[in-house]
């Protein structure tokens, strides 16, 4: 797959990527990149042994090919790329990964960008990575979405379809994201969806966290496979855990403590947002641990719920944002653990923990009354 | 005569094409077309209006808290709810840096290579460019040394043959004219930017949880709590942070920023003449001062470049036009709609794709044409600051005065290409120093005990009238932005958008008058209609924004170019 250092490239002109002498020549040190690939190794959740293994794979690869294509997106995912922790290094492996399309950043416009394209699919099939943002319109022979005259869906078979792999970022292109919100005027869908053909990792979030991007990148150089993935294609390393089970404020749910007005006294004290309609207990997502800008804070330690970005149809099944998961007070715990599973079942396999609710019903809800439970 | 056709345009966000007519080597016409659509404010209706600023704020990841902005002031317009100081000032500063960052970015890493071209860079001398450096700022990392280091990491970049995103450009094009040294340095800065914009927008991480699209907007207020006794809220550590970062912001923009600016514009005067437009400048007003009267940035329209009077907005005089746009509306063609009676009805009726050219002469765009009595606007950094100008505004007469001096050129030269970039780095200049007052000011209310973020009473939607309409206004750094909403039984009915780039990349209205991309375009001079650079300048120079810019569409569509799939 043309990553190993033993292996011919199409491109016999290309020489071996050495580099450390190209990190030195970027004014990167040893050191740097060490960290680098100690920080890509916490965010795969490898233990510190693979640091070394990490770094010598990085140092044998050749230098793939990237191109980023833009759909129906807002651009946020090539923006929280221009924003990723461990930002020095990572771009610098971004770098090196040589991205020979990408609309938002390249200089080259009309025929010339395109002529790009079409010179990586042509001369180096099968050996280029490619990364999608935005959804793909079906509906109407997919006329609401074209580049240089061409729809989203025939530029997405011919460059997904052609790729080594395909990594979709952020919702909209890993499930359709918010254009597929109901009604789907534009018959919108994620790349897996449209290319069914394509080997494709989903890494949804509104938008991604860039770290995750660089993460499964690696992952996929060093290892030569991508990283194990869950029932939505979602990788189990950054998506494997609920954002309720890592919350820093998970010990304030347990104890019942309840953020009911924003600004109040449990809001200023870092209390549980779950009354505030917080659906990180439905959310799979690494955000309490591994944070945004470079680490700098998330939706729930800034004070705001958790919406469920990461999850296929939370724009549908989460909204209203701001109501409570639903809750039916008086039955027994395992039958409320059911009925919220059933009511979620277009997104997450597992329902809220029966713990969780346990919890609630002990602490909160129960001696609150049944007014406080109600839905709205 | 040549019709050509540049799509995509590239280093913007969203999908833009242009197609031009071009006879003795310039533009004779230009037609500017979106080519993506979402259908976001059909996805809006019937869901709860305190959701919608989550919703809209996806219309852009690079404008990533404008629509939210616009959203909430929506709503809390229709609804009749102030809000609290603090959250006021909040919202200032995000506003702002968000303003400065974008418009930095937008400088180094979309519109820079339109002027630079970094492979000239290349032959310079790293001491004379150190030299050059040191004449227009002290900027400390100014030294021959440094600018060695960044020829060298271009050069071995270079030598592999693979140029990444910088191949295939108009690199040696003959209307480049910087010298290498000036090159060299603006490609120095174009990588510092890189690293500057992610560690500023930090404050949108302190005060809103990340960036792009911070979760945080609150109808009402804002969800970060204020208590310096807790380590879970804007406490002294972190409003010193935000300091810290806000001076960062400023330094780079004082001595990076605009003294490149300035340095790039003084080779390319000519473009002071060239990409005009078509020369009526609309802005909201933007950053609500404490106490309430009239924003620090004043609301107002200047029409046919006549900088003598501001004249007040209303925005009932907005209206939107699609005879040339793949929508049709129930009243038939020639009629403008104001937004809160928008219609939704899309048709699109361009070529089937694959297609080489639209049909220009008919509907061509996914982008609708707003008008403000009737006339085409130009909106963003120079529409703000012109309109400030006539109306009086003294800051801003003398930071545009000391540029226009600096340069040598009369106030004609501001309705232009040159007059758009440079009004963008001026815009930057005065918020970057007006920031750290908002930010002075939320220390001075958290110090005397007021830690009020959110106003609550009309929290609950049982507590709303059965119907309301609103409108939120605000200045995005592209410009006048404008949300209306309207509201029944707590859900949402109707709901429309017209954003900075509706206004700039409209098409042709019921009359044929053209939007101010096409018209910027006529009349320009290219040298090689092959490589079009000055196209790109032109276009660049508005700081296009598309994703955002495109409308609803009716939720049944059009089917008459069904195809099979998957």
């Amino acid at each position: 797959m043309g990553k190993r250092s033993d292996e011919e490239t199409a491109d016999g002109a290309e020489q071996l990527l050495d580099l450390p002498r190209l990190l030195a020549e970027r004014g990167v040190s040893r050191r740097d990149f060490m960290k680098f690939c100690t920080a890509v190794s916490a965010a795969l959740a490898l233990p510190a042994t693979f640091v070394p293994r990490v770094a010598q794979a990085l140092d044998d690869i050749k230098r793939p090919t990237l191109v980023w294509l833009e759909f129906q997106d807002c651009a946020a995912d090539t923006e929280a790329l221009l924003r990723a922790a461990n930002p020095t290094v990572a771009e610098i492996v971004l770098d090196i990964l040589s991205v020979d399309y990408h609309e938002t950043i390249m200089a080259a416009a009309g025929h010339q960008a395109e002529e790009a394209l079409a010179k990586v699919v042509k001369e180096q099939k099968g050996k280029y990575i490619a990364v999608v943002e935005g959804s793909i319109p079906l509906r109407d022979g997919g006329v609401y979405c074209c580049v240089a005259g061409r729809t989203a869906l025939d530029t997405a078979r011919q460059v997904c379809g052609n790729a080594m792999a395909t990594v979709a970022v952020g919702t909209c292109a890993s499930f359709g994201g918010l254009p597929a919100a109901a009604p789907n005027p534009t018959g919108a869908v994620g790349i897996k969806e449209a290319v069914p053909g394509a080997t494709v990792i989903n890494l949804p979030g509104c938008p991604l966290n860039a770290d995750n991007l660089t993460a499964t990148i690696v992952h996929f150089l060093v290892f030569g496979k991508l990283p194990a993935v869950d029932s939505h294609g979602r990788p189990l390393f950054a998506y494997g855990k609920r954002i309720h089970d890592n919350c820093e404020r998970r010990p304030h749910f347990d104890a019942g403590q309840y953020v009911e007005q924003w600004g109040d006294e449990a809001h200023r004290k870092g209390h549980c947002l779950y009354h505030m309609g917080c659906k990180g207990p439905e959310t799979y997502h690494n955000c309490p641990t591994q944070r945004y800008n470079e680490k700098t804070s998330w939706p729930v330690g800034a004070g705001h719920g958790c919406v469920g970005c990461s999850e296929p149809q939370f724009w549908d099944a989460m909204a209203p944002f701001y109501r409570r998961l639903p809750q039916v007070p008086g039955f027994g715990i395992e039958s409320t653990a059911d009925k919220i599973g059933l009511g979620l079942a277009v997104t997450t396999a597992v329902a809220f923990g029966v713990h969780g609710i346990a919890s609630a019903f002990r602490h909160g809800d129960k001696s609150e009354g049944a007014q406080e439970d109600t839905d709205r | 005569m040549t019709k050509i056709v540049v799509d995509p345009i590239t280093r913007i966000e969203g999908h833009l094409r242009i197609e031009a007519e071009v006879a003795g080597g310039r533009v004779t016409d230009a037609w500017s077309s979106s080519t993506m659509f979402r259908g976001i404010e059909t996805i809006l209706k019937g869901r709860d209006p305190r959701d919608a600023w989550y919703v809209t704020q996806r219309f852009c990841g690079v404008c990533t808290t404008v629509h939210s902005i616009a959203s909430i002031r929506a709503v809390e317009n229709a609804l009749k709810i102030a809000i609290p100081s603090n959250a006021e000032l909040i919202r200032n500063i995000i506003i702002g840096i968000q303003n400065v960052q974008d418009h930095v970015i937008h400088f180094y890493h979309l519109h820079a290579l339109d002027w630079v071209d970094i492979t000239s860079g290349l032959t310079a001398d790293p001491a004379k460019t150190a030299a050059l450096a040191a004449s227009i700022s002290d900027w400390p990392l100014n030294s021959p040394t440094y600018f060695k280091e960044v020829q060298d990491k271009v050069k071995a970049f270079v030598a592999k043959g693979r140029l990444g995103p910088f191949a295939n450009a108009y690199w040696g094009h003959p209307a480049y004219k910087l010298p290498p040294e000036a090159n060299l340095m603006a490609t120095a800065h174009y990588l510092e930017a890189l690293e500057w914009q992610k560690d500023v927008i930090k404050i949108h991480a302190i005060l809103g949880s990340k960036n792009p699209h911070p979760q945080t907007f609150l109808v009402g207020g804002m969800a970060i709590p204020i208590d310096p006794d807790s380590q879970n809220a804007l406490n002294a550590d972190k409003l010193a942070e935000i300091k810290r970062l806000l001076t960062k912001a400023g330094e780079f923009v004082e001595k990076v920023y605009i003294p490149d600016l300035l340095a790039v514009a003084s080779f390319y005067k000519e473009w002071a003449g060239i990409g005009g437009g078509v020369g009526n400048f609309l802005s909201f007003g933007e950053f609500p001062q404490q106490g309430g009267g009239q924003p620090w940035l004043p609301a107002g329209v200047v029409l046919n470049r006549d900088l003598g009077k501001a004249l007040p907005v209303d925005h009932r005089k907005v209206t939107e036009y699609v005879d040339h746009s793949w929508y049709e509306y129930s009243g038939g063609a020639g009629k403008g709609l104001h937004p809160w009676e928008g219609e939704s009805e899309g048709k699109y009726s361009g070529p089937k794709p694959p297609f080489q050219h639209l049909d220009t002469s008919g509907k061509y765009s996914w982008v609708k044409a707003p008008r403000y009595e009737d006339q085409p606007m130009e909106v963003g950094p120079l529409a703000r600051l012109l309109v400030a100008y006539a109306a009086g505004h003294k800051p801003v007469q003398d930071a545009v005065n000391g540029v226009l001096g600096k340069l040598s050129v009369g106030p004609e030269a501001l309705f232009s290409t040159l007059g758009r970039t440079a009004a963008r780095g001026i815009d930057c200049l005065l918020i970057a120093r007006e920031m750290p007052k908002w930010n002075d000011q939320l220390m001075d209310n958290i110090g005397k005990g007021d830690y009020a973020i959110h106003n609550g009473e009309k929290w609950d939607p049982d507590r709303w009238p059965a119907e309301a309409s609103g409108y939120g206004m605000h200045e995005a750094p592209r410009g006048a932005l404008g949300h209306w909403i309207r509201i029944r039984d707590q859900k949402i009915l109707n709901y429309q958008a017209v954003v900075p780039s509706t206004w700039n990349a409209s098409p042709r209205d019921a009359k044929g008058v053209r939007g101010p991309y096409e018209a910027a375009l006529i009349g320009t001079p290219l040298a090689d209609p092959g490589k079009p650079l000055e196209i790109l300048r032109i276009i660049h120079s508005f700081d296009p924004c598309l994703a955002c810019a495109v409308h609803l569409l009716d939720a049944r569509g059009n089917e008459t170019l069904k195809v099979a799939v998957r």
